[in-house]
């Protein structure tokens, strides 16, 4: 038993003999813990994809220091306990160098301590603005804040020249974040929430909500919906039935051709805020993002056959800043990394043009966000 | 006055549903004393059949059909392979497997079908209709209408057949029945069938107003089941009462109190109608026939 081991550790080592001089050293090894079935699978599966189609072609490319990466990646199903488990295991067993991933904010969250522990850089796909703040040493995110929705929302009602907002959110996880932002900024651009209305997340009905709205004394000049999934369908047929006549808004969390579907005829003149790549075509040839988003979305849409998703983008954005970072680091230390990362100065993706600082482990600003309308069943870049 | 026109339109659309999901529990439980829990998951099987036979460009009225059907021969398998190999267990154990087999019917659901919400147009068009300064879908009126419609045909079959007589006389004394020539083995089946005829029906018709996934059946079997609760188990009137009252309370809460706790609310008053008419709303009746 003991010889045939041995015979069988001569065999491995003879041939990784064999194989070692095509690659002088040993793979980059980068982590990733993502929601690629379960609940959030929406968003897990197009991260997945894009870190494994964009590895590939960085390893044809050569890899990064003249080394090739290698991508460990697990699937916690969106389970914050197992995605936890897997942290651990990247850290402990692959030994990896960086970690790019969890999908939604509870798994996100509850890896943090993991990587913060053993000083792995760790850049997070989830929304929430608490992975960022407080600023945690070795922890960045690349998709907005729902805090940023709500600026660029608040910052059109004010060209617009309505102040007058009724916000109806949802009870869930996302919507009740959102509503408590928008809350928390509404002063600062001189907006008054004059109606706090919620729904639960199974409501199919949420016209006594809205009746409720139109009937506040002095009225709503418009409406502001924080939610995803099914209930800003729902909202927005509930509106057009009740003919409320003013302004629909609605956040990032509808920004896909699902919700256009649902809503129907009812989605027309609705506005949002979402990433560039919702609109590439329609951006500007001067605009800095145009290269970059309608290049992603090529290569997406030729290679999975299904249609590019801002989600996916996050991904790209997150593998990107780090692999740019290891190279400006020239180094796979953790601490390094994470200096490189921090230094991260106008880097173009597709969720908006990075400018990451000590303080501000995003680094995007309003500009990021830019304010679309459905018109005739699709997006349109109205600014 | 035109607010409150609003939310009782609002709570009767929905309360018709849950008084539909009732009535399906209603039935079971009259005919075995089962609370069947995947009542919820027939409702989602007519609405998600449907969409996806219409996608598939089955006409609307053919696709509706074959979604009852399915539900019908996913109610008679239920009972055919779960409750019957079964049917010495007392209630409590054959409850539990209804939840089992609503949680398989779900994952079965999820893998032929897919996890997205998803509609199908309405039946007749989407302009909402104006009532004294209230507005109401046409699609609303068609989940009334068709409520009523298959209230009544229970009605009428309970009432006015042998076989629905048959079913009566089960659910008021199983041995009695047994002993003067009843198949309550039969009679049983039926409840199961017609049980998942009147969820999908349900599920069709309300499935272009609420959208459905594979998940919604969960939280509708909860609702329907505290709407039977409230009208009295058991009592088919009661069952409707409780699902309309449950849809109004619901809508009422939302519109005059808070939409925070509208939920709450419908469920205090549950529990208070429940500690002062321990039997329910029209429970009483049902303990004097037995």
């Amino acid at each position: 038993m003991q010889r045939r081991q041995f015979f069988a550790g001569m065999a491995a080592a003879a041939m990784l003999a064999f194989a070692a001089p095509g690659h002088a050293q040993a793979p980059i090894r980068i982590g990733s813990v993502l929601s690629v079935t379960g609940p959030a699978s929406f968003l897990g599966d197009p991260e997945a994809r894009t870190l494994r189609l964009y590895i590939d072609r960085i390893n044809q490319a050569g890899g990064v220091l003249g080394r090739r990466l290698e991508l460990v990646l697990y699937d916690d199903g969106g389970d914050a306990n197992r995605a936890r488990t897997f942290a651990t295991r990247l850290v402990e067993d692959d030994r990896v160098i960086a970690v790019v991933g969890g999908t939604t904010t509870g798994t996100s969250m509850a890896m943090i301590p993991v990587f913060e522990e053993a000083k792995i850089p760790f850049i997070s796909l989830a929304g929430g603005i608490e992975i960022i703040e407080p600023v945690k040493p070795f922890t960045f995110k690349t998709p907005h804040t729902d805090k940023m929705a709500c600026e660029k929302i608040f910052d059109d009602l004010r060209k617009r020249g309505l102040t007058r907002v009724g916000l109806i959110s949802g009870t869930g996880g996302f919507g009740a974040s959102m509503r408590n932002q928008c809350l928390r900024v509404a002063g600062e651009f001189g907006i008054q929430i004059v109606a706090d209305e919620r729904y639960g997340p199974g409501d199919t009905d949420m016209t006594p909500q809205l009746t409720r709205m139109r009937n506040v004394p002095g009225g709503v000049q418009a409406v502001i919906n924080a939610d995803f999934g099914q209930g800003p369908a729902i909202v927005t047929r509930n509106f057009a039935q009740l003919n409320m006549g003013v302004p629909l808004y609605q956040s990032h969390g509808v920004a896909s051709r699902s919700f256009i579907e649902l809503a129907g005829a009812a989605a027309e003149g609705v506005r949002l805020p979402a990433a560039a790549l919702l609109v590439a075509e329609q951006l500007p040839d001067n605009d800095p993002q145009k290269r970059v988003v309608m290049a992603y979305k090529q290569l997406y849409e030729s290679t999975q056959n299904q249609p590019v998703s801002t989600f996916g983008g996050h991904a790209y954005d997150g593998l990107m800043i780090l692999v740019e970072a290891i190279k400006r680091a020239n180094s796979t230390d953790g601490t390094r990394i994470r200096d490189a990362i921090r230094a991260t100065r106008g880097f173009v993706g597709t969720g908006g043009v990075v400018n990451m600082s000590a303080t501000d482990h995003m680094g995007l600003d309003l500009s990021a966000f830019r304010m679309i309308e459905i018109r005739n069943g699709t997006w349109k870049l109205i600014d | 006055m035109d607010q409150l026109l609003q939310f009782v339109f609002s709570g009767l659309t929905v309360g018709a549903v849950y008084a539909l999901v009732a009535l399906g529990f209603t039935l079971i439980y009259n005919a075995s004393d089962v609370i069947n829990f995947a009542q919820g998951e027939f409702v989602m099987l007519g609405g998600m059949v449907t969409v996806f036979a219409y996608a598939a460009g089955v006409p609307l009225p053919l696709a509706a059909l074959l979604a009852v059907a399915v539900a019908v021969a996913t109610g008679l398998a239920l009972h055919r392979f779960a409750i019957e190999p079964a049917r010495g267990a007392n209630a409590v154990t054959l409850i539990i497997i209804t939840i089992g087999a609503s949680i398989l019917i779900r994952g079965i659901a999820q893998i032929v079908f897919d996890k997205q919400f998803h509609r199908f147009p309405s039946f007749s068009g989407e302009d909402p209709i104006a009532v004294l300064g209230a507005s109401i879908l046409p699609q609303s009126l068609w989940v009334l209408g068709g409520a009523a419609i298959i209230v009544a045909l229970l009605w009428l079959f309970m009432e006015k057949t042998l076989l629905g007589k048959a079913v009566r006389a089960t659910a008021a004394n199983r041995l009695a029945a047994r002993l003067v020539g009843i198949d309550t083995a039969l009679v049983l089946a039926l409840a199961f069938g017609v049980s998942g005829a009147i969820g999908a029906l349900a599920g069709i018709l309300v499935t272009p107003i609420t959208l459905t996934s594979v998940t919604v059946g969960t939280l509708l079997a909860l609702k329907g089941f505290a709407a039977a609760m409230l009208g009295g188990i058991g009592n088919p009137v009661g069952a409707v009462a409780g699902g309309l009252a449950l849809g109004l309370l619901e809508a009422l809460a939302a519109g005059f109190i808070s939409s925070t706790y509208k939920d709450a609310v419908a469920f205090v008053v549950i529990i208070a109608v429940l500690f002062v008419l321990p039997q329910g709303l029209f429970g009483k009746r049902a303990v004097e026939r037995v």
